[in-house]
């Protein structure tokens, strides 16, 4: 059970390469997460994540600063050869990670068998939202940690972390899954591929941009319109369920509109409900969205741990997430569900 | 099934799904009057998607099981996809203390308060992608799963081998059941997407969903079917149809359909599965006359072909 009322929670940065490992370790996270370069983790784009040595180099670089290296294996084995999610969680053993954020029993079996001391974070993959959810991990696998899907209030987080004997870890900024994260095939119903069979959502390989007479884009996936943007209009990535949607002859965001999550003014609230590390996405952004959102989230931290009662965002962290912001637009999600 | 019957022979049940929309009360009562005579094995009730939805209740629920039990039905109770509440975890608590009946979980929520208290049944949203990801829920004594949507059918066969099953702590073999016809469930949210088309919040949504009973189509902007919203649940606008796959499935290992009820037209499907999967009765046929019968289209099938599930390939 969680006892420390008002914790401070740990600050846990994105690094989907070792540039963004090194910005988020150098502006004060207190972990890191990454993946490897396949489809045993959640964001298995082009380009993107780490090969064996540059994990070796990033650990070696975050635990001399003191920060935690965690590995994201929290895709779903795959049936005809499951073997890569087992090497991973072997490989990240042996190259020194802290902690596995899995989602997968299969996988969750396997580390509990071969690899009693890894600790284990339930990952948000694995659609825990309530405290009974997290218990049947916690006793099966011995989970000592689970992320929460966005989905729930405040007071649903907080429930969870008083019924809870793990610690719980909540998203703070960053791109904003309107779904049930580990449950949603909209992706692959489209395309083929979905967070959970190849650790992709909308993938890029699937999107065509076709330009229109009226000066604007169609944005395609899989052959299905996406979005129209016209001449003037700003354009954002083709992400399902954020484009416009014909309804009963409306068209509209029917789903989501393009825009990122931000709870920063809530800091003092979850430091309350007794959160014990907040989650910063964006693996797939650049080392300097890392390095500033880092910095702006430190900043925050410390200042809402030392005085909660008088703690507002800062106006200069404020500007950096909201240029950071997807459609530069940001919302508390469900956290305060205004929707409710 | 045991290992020895599975093959070209072996028949396939039919399971009836929980009814995913709003339906009235009477409408919920008359689809399952007629389901009594119809060829289906099993029948899983319960609301699924949304706890405001409280057109019969728990104890309503159990009347109709025992109704359906009677007929010679085998009834499962289902569990309700998202859980957020105290009163969602309650319900569970409630249809694990009923003893009567099995029942389905749908989340990690219900494994933790069915497991051993209950028959248990693993629904399809639970994410069972391997054969070792099925072990881990065997060993909860679950004695049949529902493959994921997304799954393709040689991925099944992997996971459940028809040669060589997964057996439950008791020795008993699992037994696969696939999502064989409907509107698939692509996703869940905390939010209701019903409410937001129309403007109105959750809390007061004042049911407007009682008014799509096979969910509120959201077409692409060029007009073309896509998905449609049902409250917290966004599905398909395509119903998924392996009513021509027989052989596959059979080799894939499956020993029962999953047949996802929708308002028009659904005992025709029921016959038709039951004559086309068991009596070799051409599927492209009976197809041909579910659009005049008001069974909602087009049709898919490529999650069972590792193909994006919305298309469709004839057989």
């Amino acid at each position: 059970m969680t006892t420390n009322a008002c914790r401070k929670p740990q600050l846990v940065c994105p690094a989907g390469s070792l540039r963004a490992l090194r910005s988020a370790v150098d502006e004060g996270a207190d972990a890191v997460y990454l993946g490897l370069k396949d489809a045993t983790n959640a964001r298995n784009f082009a380009g993107l994540n780490f090969d064996d040595a540059q994990i070796r180099e990033g650990v070696a670089h975050a635990h001399a600063r003191g920060a935690e290296v965690l590995m994201a294996l929290n895709t779903f084995a795959d049936a005809l050869d499951p073997s890569p999610w087992f090497r991973a969680a072997d490989k990240a053993v042996a190259l020194g990670a802290d902690a596995l954020i899995v989602a997968d029993s299969a996988v969750m079996a396997w580390c509990r068998r071969q690899h009693p001391q890894l600790r284990l974070h339930l990952s948000v993959q694995a659609s825990a939202t309530s405290h009974a959810a997290i218990e049947f991990y916690r006793q099966r696998y011995g989970i000592q940690r689970a992320v929460l899907p966005r989905v729930l209030t405040l007071q649903q987080v907080a429930q969870v972390v008083r019924q809870s004997s793990v610690d719980i870890e909540v998203f703070g900024f960053g791109s904003l899954c309107v779904m049930v994260e580990g449950r949603c095939t909209l992706s692959s119903w489209v395309t083929g591929q979905s967070p959970n069979n190849a650790g992709v959502c909308s993938p890029a390989s699937a999107v065509r941009w076709t330009e229109q007479a009226d000066g604007g884009v169609d944005a395609r996936l899989g052959g299905v319109l996406i979005d129209h943007y016209g001449a003037d209009e700003a354009r954002g990535y083709p992400t399902l369920c954020k484009g416009r949607f014909e309804v009963e002859g409306r068209r509209e965001y029917a789903l989501e509109e393009p825009t990122s999550l931000d709870t920063m003014e809530l800091l003092p609230q979850l430091m309350a409900i007794g959160v014990a590390a907040i989650k910063i996405e964006g693996r797939q952004r650049s080392a300097a969205y890392v390095a500033q959102v880092t910095r702006a989230w430190r900043t925050a931290i410390d200042r809402a741990a030392a005085d909660p009662a008088h703690f507002v965002p800062g106006a200069a962290e404020q500007a950096v997430l909201a240029a950071h912001a997807e459609g530069q637009r940001h919302t508390l999600g469900a956290y305060e569900r205004p929707w409710r | 099934m045991s290992a020895h019957l599975a093959g070209a022979n072996a028949p396939l049940t039919l399971t009836v799904g929980p009814v995913l929309y709003l339906w009235s009360r009477a409408d919920l009562l008359r689809f399952y009057a007629d389901l009594a005579d119809s060829p289906v094995h099993t029948v899983v009730l319960g609301e699924v998607v949304c706890a405001r939805r409280r057109e019969l209740r728990l104890p309503d629920w159990l009347d109709l099981a025992r109704e359906l039990r009677q007929a010679g039905k085998d009834v499962v109770l289902a569990t309700q996809a998202l859980v957020e509440t105290e009163a969602d975890l309650r319900l569970i608590e409630h249809q694990a203390e009923q003893g009567e009946f099995a029942v389905e979980a749908a989340d990690a929520s219900a494994l933790q308060l069915l497991a051993g208290r209950v028959p248990l049944v693993l629904g399809p949203h639970l994410n069972i992608y391997s054969h070792a990801a099925l072990v881990e829920h065997a060993d909860l004594g679950a004695v049949r799963w529902v493959a994921p949507v997304e799954l393709p059918l040689d991925a099944v066969a992997r996971i459940n081998p028809p040669a060589q099953p997964v057996h439950t702590p008791a020795g008993e073999a699992m037994r696969t059941e696939v999502w064989a016809f409907g509107r698939v469930p692509l996703s869940f949210s905390a939010r209701c997407f019903t409410a937001r088309h129309h403007g109105v919040t959750k809390d007061s949504c004042g049911l407007r969903c009682l008014a799509d009973p096979d969910g509120l189509p959201m077409n692409s902007t060029d007009g073309s079917s896509f998905l449609v919203l049902n409250g917290t649940q966004t599905q398909s606008a395509a119903v998924q149809c392996l009513l021509g796959d027989a052989d596959a499935l059979r080799a894939a290992g499956a020993s029962s359909l999953r047949l996802s009820p929708c308002s028009r037209g659904f005992l025709q499907v029921l016959q038709d599965f039951d004559a086309v999967i068991n009596a070799k009765r051409s599927a492209t046929t009976a197809m041909a006359a579910w659009p005049a019968l008001g069974v909602p289209g087009p049709y898919g099938n490529g999650y069972a072909r590792r193909q994006p599930g919305m298309t469709w390939s004839e057989t």
